[in-house]
């Protein structure tokens, strides 16, 4: 009976139950944050995504002057151009008509943030996706094709994006930046491996 | 005593009392339909809002026998779906009916919000009604687009593609949030299999739950109606609205009608134009995705095509993706940028109507246009179009209020 009085006369102390109040939902808030990790994680490319991902060999020596072969790395369409030296000269020239001339905020490996966007100027090496949302750009290497300034390059058939023989933007198209360059390397004179750098794997 | 008293109302009533002291009924029916009183001033736009309650449960049906026979994987999806078309009995008639019936419930959706800007139907009290209706319709378009991609045709393969990398023009995140939402390189079996996940559960019940809280909204502050008058404010002496009658039977006898008409004009176009010219299903998807290939021309369903044409509108990538998502989520601010003192388009300004029609010519064209290539006059075109459309709402605070007639006291209303 004497225990009931006192707890019927003790006063509920609000200030200490708010607190405790507040530091149970922050803390379940916290063990909610941590539990969605692993499933946020999950979405991640998987382990296989990952292995089959690796580096993609591509034997150069049957690639004649002016063509393209698409091979395919990381679900990519890869386009490697053996440009002929018209197709290089058709590089230059036309700077004032670009977004990003000197691939300032474009993606690509030190060594192709050059003039022509590749280690040697006769093979280009490009991931065929368009910059702007993922079509595949279509070749377009003729001078004057698309019209008659037009010096030869890429046209996205999507949304009309258009890239020179160095995949750099033109004003006017939707995309902002030049084409991307994978990273890769020559393991010897007739092999290019897509995916790859001389220190190992990209 | 009470026991006893209870068995004797039990034997009395039988199995209806029986069932009526265990779960409300009569209290719902009553609630909810014969004593729910509803404008009796209503037209032919307030159909729109039972037929696409209509068009959910026939999505959630044909649905779940889809999923009966569809197989979820880079390699099964597409010939499940031609499995389904060719040797699943009565399959091309499920099939068709989901894929018409999408296309319906945006047609649905998109007239029954033309009428809430018609009628100021967002005003308040009505803005929680109208957030939760944005809500199902931004839920509809996600499941639309994942139920696009799910045949993996060469249409869906690309369209999850542009649509995708759309979140990589989201600075710094953007290349990662691509990554996890593809979970591969690129659009792939992962990718796949968790739309399939998403459109077959998650967005279904997330649009269930919305669906359930606009009603409920709905029969809190009760409907609009043509004239925009709240029928609440004049109540008879019995408490009633004067200006209103009950739901049931009244209108559930009238959607009824609208419903008959609707299943008419839907087996017209499943039976007869199942693709609608390409429309409502794209050409290119009848061929398999093909990751190395993209269709010479990639377009949307129509239903997206006026935020599409938005997007191609404008010549920088990342703007271009900001005013497309803003041109969605630009309704959700309207019952704050409507500063008319009347609701109804019938007692608005003449700027109002004007802007409204302009704006409904807008969406129309946009649509158009998205269907069309993005080069020479349609681009020109877009963007004098997507500046319409814009200034619609931009400008809406300063036009809506202009020329306002008085509202009358009473619904305008002619027995027929």
């Amino acid at each position: 009976m004497a225990d009931h009085a006192v707890v019927a006369d003790d006063v509920v102390d609000l200030s200490r139950r708010k607190f405790l109040t507040r530091a149970t939902i922050a803390t379940g808030a916290v063990g909610a944050a941590f539990a969605a990790v692993p499933f946020i994680e999950s979405w991640m490319p998987s382990e296989r995504a990952r292995a089959q991902g690796e580096p993609v060999q591509v034997d150069l020596s049957k690639l004649e002057a002016g063509q393209m072969i698409t091979p395919v790395w990381r679900k990519q369409p890869i386009y490697v151009v053996r440009r002929t030296p018209d197709m290089v000269q058709r590089i230059a020239g036309h700077n004032a008509d670009l977004k990003d001339p000197d691939s300032k905020d474009s993606t690509q490996p030190a060594y192709a943030k050059n003039e022509t966007r590749s280690r040697t100027a006769e093979i280009l090496v490009l991931v065929g996706i368009c910059t702007h949302l993922g079509c595949l750009p279509k070749q377009r290497f003729s001078a004057g094709e698309l019209y008659p300034s037009w010096p030869g390059g890429f046209f996205c058939p999507c949304h009309g994006s258009r890239f020179d023989l160095a995949g750099r933007v033109f004003t006017g198209s939707p995309a902002s930046i030049n084409l991307r360059v994978p990273p890769y390397s020559y393991p010897n004179e007739h092999t290019l491996l897509v995916g790859a750098e001389e220190k190992g794997p990209a | 005593m009470a026991a006893n008293s209870a068995d004797t109302a039990d034997a009395k009533g039988g199995l209806w009392a029986w069932i009526n002291k265990r779960l409300p009924v009569t209290e719902f029916i009553r609630e909810q339909l014969t004593g729910y009183y509803a404008p009796k001033n209503f037209n032919i736009w307030y159909f729109f809002g039972s037929l696409a309650l209509v068009v959910l449960v026939l999505q959630l049906v044909t649905g779940i026998f889809l999923t009966m026979f569809y197989k979820v994987g880079e390699t099964t999806s597409f010939d499940s779906v031609e499995y389904i078309m060719r040797e699943v009995n009565f399959g091309w008639l499920i099939r068709y009916l989901h894929s018409t019936g999408a296309s319906a419930f945006f047609i649905v959706v998109y007239l029954h919000m033309f009428r809430a800007f018609l009628y100021g139907s967002y005003r308040k009290p009505r803005e929680l009604l109208w957030l939760f209706g944005m809500a199902v319709y931004l839920a509809l378009m996600a499941e639309a687009f994942m139920g696009y991609v799910l045949p993996w045709g060469n249409m869906s393969f690309w369209g999850a593609q542009v649509i995708v990398n759309l979140f990589g023009t989201i600075p710094g995140i953007g290349p990662v949030l691509v990554e996890w939402i593809r979970g591969d390189y690129g659009i792939a079996d992962a990718t796949l299999n968790r739309f399939f996940a998403l459109h077959v559960v998650a967005i279904p019940l997330g649009l269930l739950l919305l669906v359930a809280l606009h009603l409920v909204a709905l029969r809190r502050t009760g409907s609009n109606n043509p004239d925009g008058i709240e029928i609440k404010d004049k109540v008879g002496p019995d408490g009633k609205p004067l200006d209103g009658i009950p739901f049931h039977p009244y209108y559930t006898v009238k959607d009824v009608v609208g419903i008959a008409v609707f299943f008419i004009l839907l087996a017209i176009i499943v039976f007869f134009v199942p693709t609608f010219g390409g429309l409502f299903l794209e050409a290119p998807n009848f061929e398999p995705a093909n990751p190395m290939s993209t269709p010479e021309h990639i377009a949307p369903v129509w239903y997206f095509t006026p935020f599409y044409a938005i997007l191609r509108a404008v010549p920088d990538q990342r703007m271009g993706a900001l005013l497309m998502f803003f041109a969605v989520v630009v309704f959700l601010f309207v019952p704050w940028l409507d500063r008319s003192p009347a609701k109804s388009i019938r007692y608005k300004g003449l700027p109002s109507k004007v802007a409204l029609t302009l704006f409904a010519v807008s969406f129309v064209v946009l649509g158009y246009l998205g269907l069309q290539p993005a080069e020479g006059l349609y681009v020109v075109l877009a963007r004098i179009f997507a500046v319409i459309y814009f200034l619609f709402f931009i400008l809406m605070p300063w036009y809506s209020p202009i020329g306002a007639k008085p509202v009358p006291e009473r619904v305008v209303y002619h027995a027929h």
